[in-house]
Parts: C-alpha cells; structure tokens; sequence
C-alpha cells in the first residue's frame, strides 16, 4: 500500500479494524519514509524503530520514559527522562506509541524552528522556508506524512503557527484541559499540549485521549473533551476582530482569510465584527510573563545535574532568561510583572466581551506566510511580531484551532478559530464544516 | 548609656505528614539510604510539577490557629528563586505576600509576642562533605516546611528561650511535628539589634543569626551578638545589615554575608499551583482543635488547685497530662497524685496510671486481689466496651488502659491494677 502514510487517523483505526494492514507494516512504512525525507527536512531529532503501536510524533518538549529528550537543547544532550508524561500514558493506553521526538525551538522559545540546537527543520512545501514554530518538526512531519499525527506544545502559538506555514491541522486546548504533567515548562501559565492532525475530525480524536483531569497537574481539573459527531450548527455567529486585520497582516493572506471568512458565511454563519481592544498590548504583555517565568523554569538546569554548564543554553533563552530576570527583579516587579498580568486579565475581558456577541472568533494565525530561512533570526523583534494573533489565547486561556485555508506563492495559510474557554466542541464544529466544503487539506506537499 | 536589644524569631518547623509537601514521596526520611525518597517532583526533573499536600495544609493553619492568626482568605504559593546545590528546581514554592496564616500572638513571660506570619514552604535537599567531595541527598527535598515569622517584639535571651521551648511543645500537643531540635525538625534564626533604652522606634540595621542548628548555639550566639553591637555602638561605629554565623570553638559570632551580597529573590506567583481557598477547612480545624498547652496549664491551676510549678510540670507534655487525669479519674487524690507524679519522675511509657492510684492509695485501702472479685469486674468492663474489644484486635493496644481505668472505677480505685491488667489481656486475648 502506497498510500498508507497519508491517511488520517481516523482513517487509520477504520482500516487496521478492517484488517487492511498491520500495525507492523504502518510502522514499517513510516520508518522507511521518514528513513529517506527527514535528512531533508530535519523533522525527528531521535526515531524509536520498536514502535509497534499506532505512530505518533511527540515534540521534544514532552518527557519520554527511556527515550532521549532534549528540548532541542544542548543542555539537555544526553536526557533521557525516567518517567512518562501524563499525555505519552493516556496515548499508550489508547494504542498510541512513540515513532519520533521532533525538532522544535530550543525550549520551545521561537517562531521559526531554527533556535533548535539541532538544526532547523525545513518547511515541506519549500525547503528553503522555515516551518513556523516552536513546534516546527511536529508540524513538518505531519505534511510530510512522517507520522499519523503529532503532539506539540502551544505558549503562544507554537502549534497553530507552524500548522498554519505547513498547511496542516492544529488545536491548542482550553489550559487546563490537557495535563502538563511531563511538558518541560517554558511559561507554566501558558503552556498546552494539544495536537497536530491531518483533520479536524482527528483533532477531536486525539483531544479525547489526552484530555481529562489529572491529579498530577494542579491547573489540569477540566473535564474530559467527549468527542461528538461535529455537526454544523446553523445561524452560528462568528465574530471578525477588526484588531486583527490591520497593519502588519500581508494583504495576500489578507485575502486567503476574507475568502474563507466568506465561505464560512455562504455555509449560513452570521458574520459579525468584533473588537478586542487590548490586543495591542498583547505582545507587551505576553513577553514579560513569558520571560519572567523561564528565567525561573529554568533555572533548574544549573549546571549540576543533566551533565551541562548554562554556557550551553542558546542565543534566545539566554536572552530570555536575563529579559525574565530583569522584570522579577526588586524594583522592577510592579512595574513590569504586575502590569503584565493586569493586562493578561483585561486581554480575558476582551475576549468574554466580545463572546457575549458571537461563539467563536476568526481571524489569521500568522501575518505573512512562510519566510526564508535566516530571514528574520538576527531580529528578534520582527520574530516576535510573528506571533501577534496567536499569543491573545495563552494570556486568556481560550482554545483555538488552526486549519488550512488556501495558498500565497504556493505556501499555506492558516485560518484561526479561537473559541470560549473549555468549548472545544464550537471551534471544531466550524473547522469541519469549512473542511467538508474545501480542498485544501488534500494538497500534499511534493518531496 | 543603657541599651536594650530588639529582637524578632523567624522559626522553621518540619511537619510530620506521611507524605511530602508537593509529591507522594515519604516524608519519613531521617536516617535512610539517601536518595531513596525521590520522585521526579522532588528531584526537580524537566516537567515534573508540585501538587499540595493537603494534609500539611492543615497542619499549618493549626499552628497558625493555636497562635491566634487568622486564615487568609486568599493564600497563594510563591517561588523563591535563588541558586543553591541543594535546591533542585533552582526555586523554593514558599508563600511570601500571600501567607496562609498571619497576625497571630504568643504570650511569653506576661508579654504579647506579635506573630507576623505562620506560611507553608517545603525543605530543601542535604549537602553532605565527604573529604573534598560533595554528595547530594534528595530525601528530604520537598518535606513539608512551616515557617514562624515574629515581630522583633523579644526584649531579651530569655524570652527567645521560652518562646522556642512554648514552640516546641505546641508543636507536639497539636501532633504536628516531632519538632526535635538534633534531627533538624526545627530551626531558628533570630534577628538582633540594640537601640538606647527608653529610644521608640526600630534601629536601622538587623543582624541575622542564621544557620546555627543548635538551640543551645543560638541562645550564646544572641547573646554575644547583643555584647557586640553594644561594644560596637559604645565605640562609635556604625552597624549595618548583615548574616552572621556562629563559631562554637571561638565563641563568637562572624560575618556571613554583607547587605551588599544579599540576595533578590525575585518573587512571583506559583503558577503551577492554583489559588488556595481554606476558610471552610479553617473553621473545622478551629472546632477540632486539641486544648493548648497554655490552656491547660491555666486549666489544671484552676480545675485541681495545683500551683503553677506543679501544672507546669504536667502539662509539659500532652501525654503527661492524661497521664494525671487519667490516675484523678480512677480515683486518686489530686494533690497525692500531682505530688507522686513530680516527686517521683515517674515514667509514663512503663507505669499504668492504675498503679500509681494503688501506690497512693497504700495497702491500708485494703486492695482487691483476689482473682474472682477481679474477674467479675473485668468481664463488665469489657461488656460495657464492646468495641474496645474489636480495637484491641486490630492492633490498638492503647485500649487496654482505658479498661483498666473502668475496672479502677468500679472497684472505687481498690483494684490490684497489674493483676487486672494481667487479667483483662488475657480475655481480651482469647475473646
């Protein structure tokens, strides 16, 4: 069977029901896929060859029992964890296992993939452009059918952007609705495992397995997501945040989005425009709590345990570790911190204002689509803006989908459906109704 | 000039809960293999995360309870971020603007010690030096700690001393800790200053007397702090900011770090642990909670009459204080038994209290002793006690006393007490 690697998960169980393969001859041909295509891509920095359960692509960020994890970090070269996460259990007991960790920013910090310490990942529609990131070999592998689906982390964006730049499917969950336990912790107030998927209807799949309480996790006491057939809903009103298509947004996937938005509104969505007035303060805010809370998750890697000196952190966390430790510093704390996290709560407010309106929001995930690489490394700050739309859901907590939407230049756009906290359900009912009515997630990259 | 000193008592106490303050590893870890009591939370490991112990809560908001303070509505766990070998997620959680108890007091020789803050915090791993080596025990890492913070309301050594010791017994009356000063189960620090007599107002510098794991240690080390800055004053220096340790050979305090070393700490909210809300287990805690000792040294003045020497003697302990109840109970006189208790030294662990009732009592009462009488009297104490049997069984040996003590009533405290005990084992053994 040829075309064995391409199929959905979903598509997957149906067929190993039906006995149309073997669980041996899926892992056979993933490997012998990702044996010939991830020299070129840089996806999995460490592949598992005994994985005899449905294969999965777990990011490096997610602690593997017996399987290194590094982070994508020198600092963590030769880790290799003793426990599982919570996530990588609940996928064992549903008859997921481990084929890869991917490629990703160092410590999940970047927007592009190529702060790993590895390398970076190569975007599979172009070998020249970046894949997005943090999760960027989650994502790669993923287009390129190097697993049947992946797991990446999302703190402000780092699995719907890199979604969005490979044209692929990606959900971040309500925080709170999946287990931390085991995610090496960039910014614990916002960090998400959720995953990356070839459907929507996967992503309902995949949210089911890992979500639920935990008792290992304080902040994870969300029920478990109940995975219904996502009918569309009639008359459903889908708020456009005016904030979200100004200046900074490429007027070609400017268009790629108003075009779905239209699709959606043929679909009988009442379209309504909206305002998320902070959101400009969004990023502001976002960095200082993001850099405050790695300058102290990280400070565990202290040079005496895991093998390495801090000399080996990279160019981005060194920078965020000092960024973090100047805002919590005597002094600066209430000026910095303490205003971040106002701002956090009335970027909340926006978003339960604007809800009173409509039941979910959508938008861009990315403001271009993808860039070359090297093009934006050496300017943080163009980095950071590259996350403009995608970190307002980390600071409020909210869920938010990503799914492909069309092309530029024969690269992908991302669609981005943000929804209220802990309804999943809504923003997956929208992603797959726009998904019955389009193509796009059929275009496979050519490798 | 005259000069007083000021000062302020920051005390550690280790809790006793089965379980650490953030993981499921066993708190019991003096003396064990090290790094036995380990688990990805406590060792720190990339991921790991801390959930609170419950029960270490409650602990806390005990002692806060018994010092009068109140239980925050809104308790919130920090991280205090420093850099230390022994520390290994490179921040400890602890509560700093947000404690669970504050605004408690303690009366201490007639005064009103203020109690700035009772919060919650956990334990840090064990350095051990062996040669040039360094090991590190994670055993103790995320031990369930409690730290007592006071207002630099002592005016002298002897204060601090009675404040430690009332401590150390409200600790073990509330059965929260062992509070055993040679297993490290408790620590002090104490902050010095001296100011003019009859001068208000606080001095503008403190010397923090840390690390000094011996109560003995600290009461010199207080003391010859408090020589020095007036030595120090008297020749006209200025005193500043500073953490002094003390050197036992040379009796004498020395320079630790300088205000200028100080640490930033960096503060922030956990964010890994949700708020806290404890008002609801707050209230039930303050209905179980057991009597103080304070309380029960002005009880058994007022109750039996006894002085306060004598009361003081047998609240010390909780144990000791049943010990006496339970020998008035079964019939002894209040005085003879203070008196025979005090006098004696007797040994609680080894003595019943039955036996000290017949020992007063004498032989002229005219004891009972013959085996049939006894047996009679042993057989409705057990039929009054049904479940006393079934405990027994189970294990609980500690309801052998209280049958004795029925026996001892019913025989209007005539009862051989080591031949019923003798008898009532053996029925209680064979039932």
């Amino acid at each position: 069977m040829n075309d064995l690697t391409s199929l959905t998960l979903t598509e997957v169980i149906e067929s190993l029901k039906d006995k149309k393969f073997s669980l041996n001859e899926l892992n056979k041909s993933y490997l012998e896929r990702i044996r010939k295509l991830n020299p070129k891509l840089n996806a999995y920095l460490a592949v598992n060859d005994s994985c005899q359960k449905i294969p999965a692509a777990i990011k490096d960020v997610i602690s593997t029992k017996d399987i290194i994890t590094t982070a994508s970090s020198k600092i963590l070269a030769n880790f290799v964890p003793p426990y599982d996460a919570s996530v990588i259990k609940m996928l064992d007991t549903q008859g997921v296992g481990v084929i890869g960790k991917t490629n990703c920013d160092e410590f999940a910090m970047g927007s592009s993939g190529e702060n790993s310490a590895y390398g970076p990942t190569k975007n599979p529609w172009n070998l020249n452009k970046v894949p997005g990131g943090s999760s960027s070999g989650s994502a790669a592998a993923v287009a390129a059918d190097l697993c049947v689906f992946a797991l990446g982390s999302d703190t402000g964006g780092s699995i719907r952007q890199p979604a969005s730049l490979c044209g692929v499917v990606g959900l971040k969950p309500t925080y709170g609705r999946v287990s931390r336990y085991g995610l090496i912790a960039v910014t614990s107030s916002f960090d998400t495992i959720g995953p990356i998927i070839k459907s929507v209807d996967d992503a309902a799949l995949v949210l089911e397995w890992i979500s639920g309480e935990d008792k290992m996790d304080g902040n994870c006491y969300g029920k478990k997501f109940v995975r219904t057939p996502l009918r569309w809903t009639h008359n459903i009103r889908i708020g456009v945040p005016r904030e979200y298509f100004g200046e900074g947004l490429d007027p070609k996937v400017k268009k790629v989005i108003q075009d779905a938005i239209k699709k959606l509104e043929e679909l009988g969505a009442e379209i309504k425009e909206v305002s998320l007035p902070h959101s400009e303060y969004a990023l502001a805010a976002y960095y200082i709590i993001n850099t405050s809370e790695i300058s102290s998750n990280l400070a565990r890697f202290d040079g005496i345990r895991y093998g390495k000196s801090r000399d080996n952190f990279g160019e981005e966390v060194k920078r965020r570790i000092m960024l973090g430790t100047y805002a919590l510093s005597s002094g600066y704390y209430d000026e910095y911190y303490v205003k971040a996290a106002k701002v956090r709560t009335l970027i909340k407010q926006d978003f339960e204002k604007a809800f009173e309106k409509c039941d979910v929001i959508v938008g861009p995930v990315s403001p271009t689509v993808a860039w070359n690489i090297g093009e934006k490394i050496n300017d943080p700050l163009t980095m950071y803006l590259s996350d403009i739309y995608t970190i307002s859901a980390n600071l409020a907590g909210i869920p938010a989908l990503s799914i492909p939407c069309g092309f530029v230049d024969r690269l992908p756009v991302g669609l981005q459906v943000l929804g209220k906290a802990w309804d999943e359900e809504t923003i997956l009912k929208v992603g797959f109704a726009y998904e019955q009515v389009t193509d796009w997630r059929k275009d496979k990259p050519k490798l | 000039m005259n000069y007083e000193p000021v000062i302020g008592m920051e005390v550690h106490v280790e809790l006793n809960t089965k379980s650490k303050m953030f993981c499921r590893c066993s708190a019991d870890y003096f003396g064990k293999e090290p790094n036995t009591h380990v688990c990805p939370v406590c060792l720190g490991l990339p991921g790991a995360l801390p959930v609170p112990n419950k029960k270490a809560l409650e602990y806390c908001m005990m002692i806060g309870l018994a010092l009068g303070c109140k239980i925050s509505e809104k308790s919130l766990f920090e991280r205090k971020n420093y850099f230390y070998p022994d520390l290994p997620k490179g921040y400890q959680i602890s509560q700093y603007r947000w404690p669970l108890c504050v605004d408690g007091w303690i009366e201490i020789a007639g005064r009103k010690i203020r109690i700035n803050r009772a919060h919650q915090e956990e334990d840090t791993g064990k350095l051990n030096h062996r040669g040039n080596e360094t090991m590190i025990d994670f055993n103790r890492s995320g031990v369930p700690l409690v730290e007592i913070v006071t207002e630099p309301d002592f005016r002298g050594v002897e204060e601090v001393r009675d404040y430690a010791k009332k401590l150390q017994q409200l600790f073990r009356y509330l059965g929260v800790s062992n509070a055993d000063m040679e297993k490290g189960d408790m620590r002090l620090e104490a902050n010095v200053s001296v100011r003019p007599e009859l001068v208000e107002g606080l001095p503008n510098y403190r010397v923090e007397l840390k690390n000094i794991n011996s109560f003995r240690f600290m009461v010199a080390a207080i003391e010859y702090e408090i020589k020095r800055q007036i030595s120090e004053l008297e020749a006209g220096k200025k005193l500043t900011q500073e953490t002094r340790g003390w050197n036992e050979q040379k009796k004498e305090t020395y320079l630790q770090r300088s205000k200028e070393e100080a640490h930033d700490y960096r503060y922030f909210p956990e964010p890994d642990i949700p708020e806290i809300s404890l008002q609801s287990s707050a209230i039930r805690l303050q209905q179980q909670m057991p009597e103080l000792p304070w309380d029960k040294l002005a009880r058994f003045q007022k109750q039996y009459g006894l002085t306060k020497q004598q009361a003081e003697i047998l609240t010390e302990s909780r144990e000791l204080a049943d010990f006496y109840e339970e020998t008035v109970r079964d019939g002894a006189d209040i005085k003879q038994a203070a008196n025979y208790i005090i006098n004696r030294k007797i040994n609680i662990e080894e003595v019943l209290p039955a036996q000290v009732v017949i020992s007063i009592k004498g032989t002229s009462m005219g004891i009972i002793s013959d085996e049939e009488s006894l047996k009679k009297l042993a057989k409705e104490a057990i039929a009054e006690n049904p479940k006393a049997v079934e405990d027994f069984q189970k294990g609980k040996e500690s309801v052998l006393q209280a049958l004795i003590g029925t026996v001892m009533r019913k025989s209007s405290g005539k009862a051989d007490a080591s031949k019923v005990a003798e008898i009532l084992l053996k029925y209680l053994r064979n039932v």
